[in-house]
């Protein structure tokens, strides 16, 4: 199907667009893919019809609106995701490791470009962003004491909105095809007439939906901390991870908008015609470059100042001291998170704006490593005279900390915008992104995972497996990325499928072995997962509190009863547990009472579900069912607000009873 | 203890350090920002219907610092934004959002003149659209 009869094609008035050549019969590796995910999918059915699963996971999982589950069902989106991003990784690698010459590889252009640019897109949207606002959405809550966030039907509308996102994103791997310009989808290639094809489509209504939840639920997590704070917890007694939290969600607020009117100007152009990001009419593709960057920069650090709380309650719980400096820390956090819509220009240096401008934004990137800096002394300054424990959370702490340090430098480096001419788009940019993000976010979401899990879960995960994981994933990641800064240093470009130069194809074939140490790393994870699932009885936490911890969620029991506290806490000092362990708390075992609850309901899958079906119509110009879906969504927002069942007591005897248990796993461990 | 925990409503849990609830307003207040309103809405149409200023750029100025005292009235009368409700919260997002608003659409307009200023001269056929 050629560009020019594309634009001029006529629509079918119910199926639009939508013919059977959407369907890439002729792409081998995508029927393979698609077999497989039909038969992974039939057995899935079939297991979850044969073990009649299908009724509790409705009631227990899908409709539920505790923030725990949806904490976790986030987490499950975010791994499924990072399978399939890191899959195109790995294409990428294997492509770029033998393309030269005369060899083409095995990936045409025009699937190497869909598949990094939807690399880009699951890992920033789909995996990182799930495992983050998961994280959020589980501890938050226990650690300000509180039984659940502000809206929790809200919260299950959120995470279905995330989940309709990354399944339009999934849709597109076998209906028609994702776009291929590359994961921010610049104007005037994301055009219309640059890819009249529905990849950009694709792209745009996948966002927009996802961007819905993560939004609301930017809006949620803040409200909750700002107002569901246990009595005695001041700002200034907050956790750590809760202030980065809060600096994270009010990003994510003033952010997200940014990012859904840029979208939404680029729709236009496409649909309707307008010029916005064009290049005649008045229009301009910078102007897209310059506002998705003023989303784009904050949004580097709603990853990674959560994952910078993480390392701060992870270093102070293993080195068994008060975290260092615990006020700067949150100054620290909240300079950045101002400073971080300051420098969005560096991202694109070389656009042509003069001096006076690069050079502001030069500096001010500078500057805004000054308290990231001040956050890792804080954490060295806190392991000196700590005593260590090199459990599995602190192992990727210390990885973080020397893989971030040089991510960061390189970050500096590309600061001054003299040397950023010569790196911009090069493979140092891409490793430099890569040091970060790994070094930061994906080594913090690991950290997390470790050390929450048995709150999570009631079990511990295997040490042994854990640290054949994080040793893959350490000397994976750099065996990958070395290469890439040399490279970029040499000037080789982002983005090639091809190669002519067969000096350089040694360094691809180094980083493709880091690549596939990483795929080790993974499969160790999941392994860890599976053994530690099979050795429960053995790594069972039965007192709440495996790690000696500081922080209200090792207060309760793992995991924590629907309830989270019988008993709402007082805090009278940061690390509140610790604080009332220190002091002789004694836990009480009566004057229990009925615990007011909300309660599950299906509204926020249905509306996602309705949402994602309206975005596959508009993506195929299906008119009659886009209008039809939208009206239904309307509707069953409206539906909703007549529905008052909205609550329930925990009865008494229900809390009675499980406090009693866990006063008996107390006495039996002791 | 137990009997605060009685009444603690997992979603209605507020915080005891901002126990001021969301202020609601008086029949007196809303009059006010309505009088005020219709007052502030009266005077620009007053200015252009009747052609009372001929400067273009005096009667712009004014008609926008007017709709900016509007838009005051209208926080502080409808919306209850003063530096107390919500235990000053309302406020720090307010200028929060601000902020934000200048850095984004003052930093855009730089950036964007500062690039038109450096672009080559585009051919006369492509210009004055």
């Amino acid at each position: 199907m050629s560009a020019t009869n594309y634009a001029t094609i006529e629509n079918h008035p119910i199926l639009g667009r939508l013919t059977l050549e959407a369907i890439p019969l002729h792409e081998p590796i995508l029927i393979f893919t698609f077999i497989g995910v039909i038969l992974g999918g039939i057995a899935l059915v079939g297991a979850l019809t044969y073990f009649k699963l299908w009724g509790p996971l409705w009631r227990n999982w899908i409709t539920s609106i505790d923030h725990k589950k949806i904490g976790i069902m986030y987490m499950i989106l975010g791994l499924i995701m990072f399978l399939r991003g890191f899959a195109d990784a790995l294409m990428m690698r294997g492509q770029q490791a033998i393309a030269f010459g005369d060899n083409m590889g095995y990936l045409p252009p025009h699937h190497y470009d869909q598949v990094f640019t939807a690399h880009g897109v699951i890992m920033i949207f789909f995996f990182a962003m799930p495992i983050v606002t998961g994280l959020m959405n589980y501890i938050v809550p226990l650690q300000i004491g509180a039984r659940d966030v502000s809206f929790p039907f809200l919260n299950n509308f959120s995470f279905w909105m995330t989940a309709s996102g990354a399944a339009l994103i999934m849709v597109s791997l076998f209906i028609g095809e994702f776009a291929k310009t590359g994961w921010l989808a610049y104007p005037p290639l994301s055009g219309i007439m640059q890819s009249p094809d529905p990849g950009v489509d694709y792209y745009i209504w996948a966002l927009q939906i996802a961007g819905v939840g993560t939004l609301l639920s930017g809006v949620n997590l803040i409200v909750t901390i700002v107002k569901m704070r246990a009595p005695g917890m001041t700002l200034m007694r907050m956790p750590i991870f809760t202030w980065t939290a809060l600096c994270t969600n009010i990003l994510i607020v003033a952010a997200f908008p940014i990012l859904t009117a840029v979208l939404a100007m680029l729709s236009l152009d496409r649909y309707l015609g307008t010029a916005f990001f064009t290049s005649d009419l008045g229009g301009s593709a910078m102007l897209y470059v310059n506002l998705i960057w003023i989303w784009g920069h904050p949004e580097v650090y709603i990853l990674v100042l959560p994952v910078f709380g993480i390392f701060s309650e992870v270093v102070a719980t293993f080195c068994r001291k008060r975290l260092f400096g615990y006020s700067s820390m949150v100054y620290a956090t909240a300079v950045i998170t101002i400073l971080s819509y300051i420098v969005w220009l560096h991202h694109f240096f070389t656009m042509g704006a003069g001096a006076s401008v690069n050079s502001f934004f030069g500096i001010s990137t500078m500057i805004i490593s000054i308290p990231t800096g001040a956050k890792l002394f804080n954490w060295l300054f806190t392991m000196y005279h700590g005593r260590i424990r090199f459990e599995l959370p602190m192992v990727w702490t210390v990885g973080f900390m020397v893989t971030f340090v040089i991510g960061g430098m390189t970050g500096v480096m590309l600061a001054v915008p003299a040397p950023d001419f010569l790196l911009h788009n090069s493979l140092f940019l891409i490793a430099h992104f890569h040091n970060v993000i790994i070094g930061g976010v994906v080594f913090g979401a690991f950290a997390a995972i470790n050390y929450w899990f048995p709150k999570a879960f009631g079990f511990k995960l295997d040490y042994k497996w854990g640290m054949a994981s994080f040793w893959f994933w350490f000397v994976g990641f750099w065996t990958a990325f070395t290469p890439l800064y040399v490279l970029g240093f040499m000037g080789v470009t982002r983005r090639m499928s091809h190669f002519d130069d067969p000096s350089l194809q040694i360094w691809f074939q180094i980083a493709a072995v880091g690549g596939l140490l990483v795929a080790a790393g993974i499969a160790c994870f999941f392994i860890q997962i599976a053994v530690s699932f099979l050795k429960r009885k053995e790594l069972a936490d039965v007192t709440g509190d495996p790690w000696d911890g500081r922080t209200l969620e090792w207060s309760t029991l793992s995991p924590p009863p629907d309830y989270n506290f019988a008993f709402t806490p007082v805090v009278h000092d940061t690390d509140a547990w610790h604080d009332m362990k220190k002091n002789g708390y004694q836990r009480p075992t009566t004057g229990f009472l009925a615990v007011h609850m909300p309660k599950n309901t299906g509204a926020g899958f249905i509306l996602a579900a309705i949402s994602a079906l309206v975005g596959f119509a508009l993506i195929w110009h299906m008119w009659a069912l886009a209008i039809i879906g939208f009206v239904g969504l309307i509707a069953a927002a409206i539906i909703h607000t007549f529905n008052y069942d909205r609550d329930y007591h925990i009865p008494a005897e229900e809390v009675v009873a499980t406090e009693n248990e866990r006063t008996r796993l107390l006495a039996s461990h002791v | 203890m137990s009997s605060h925990n009685h009444d603690n409503h997992a979603h209605h849990h507020d915080d005891h350090h901002h126990d001021d609830d969301v202020p609601h307003g008086t029949l007196y207040d809303y009059v006010v920002g309505f009088v005020l309103s219709v007052i502030l809405t009266a005077i620009p149409f007053w200015l252009v219907m009747g052609k009372v200023i001929d400067d273009k750029t005096v009667l712009s100025l004014i008609l926008l610092g007017i709709g900016a005292v509007q838009i005051v009235v209208h926080m502080v009368y409808f919306l209850h934004m003063t530096p107390k409700a919500e235990g000053g919260w309302n406020m720090m997002a307010l200028l929060f959002t601000l902020v934000l608003v200048v850095i984004t659409m003052a930093g855009s307009m730089w950036v964007m003149f500062h690039l038109h200023a450096n672009m080559m001269p585009m051919p006369a056929s492509m210009t004055g659209m």
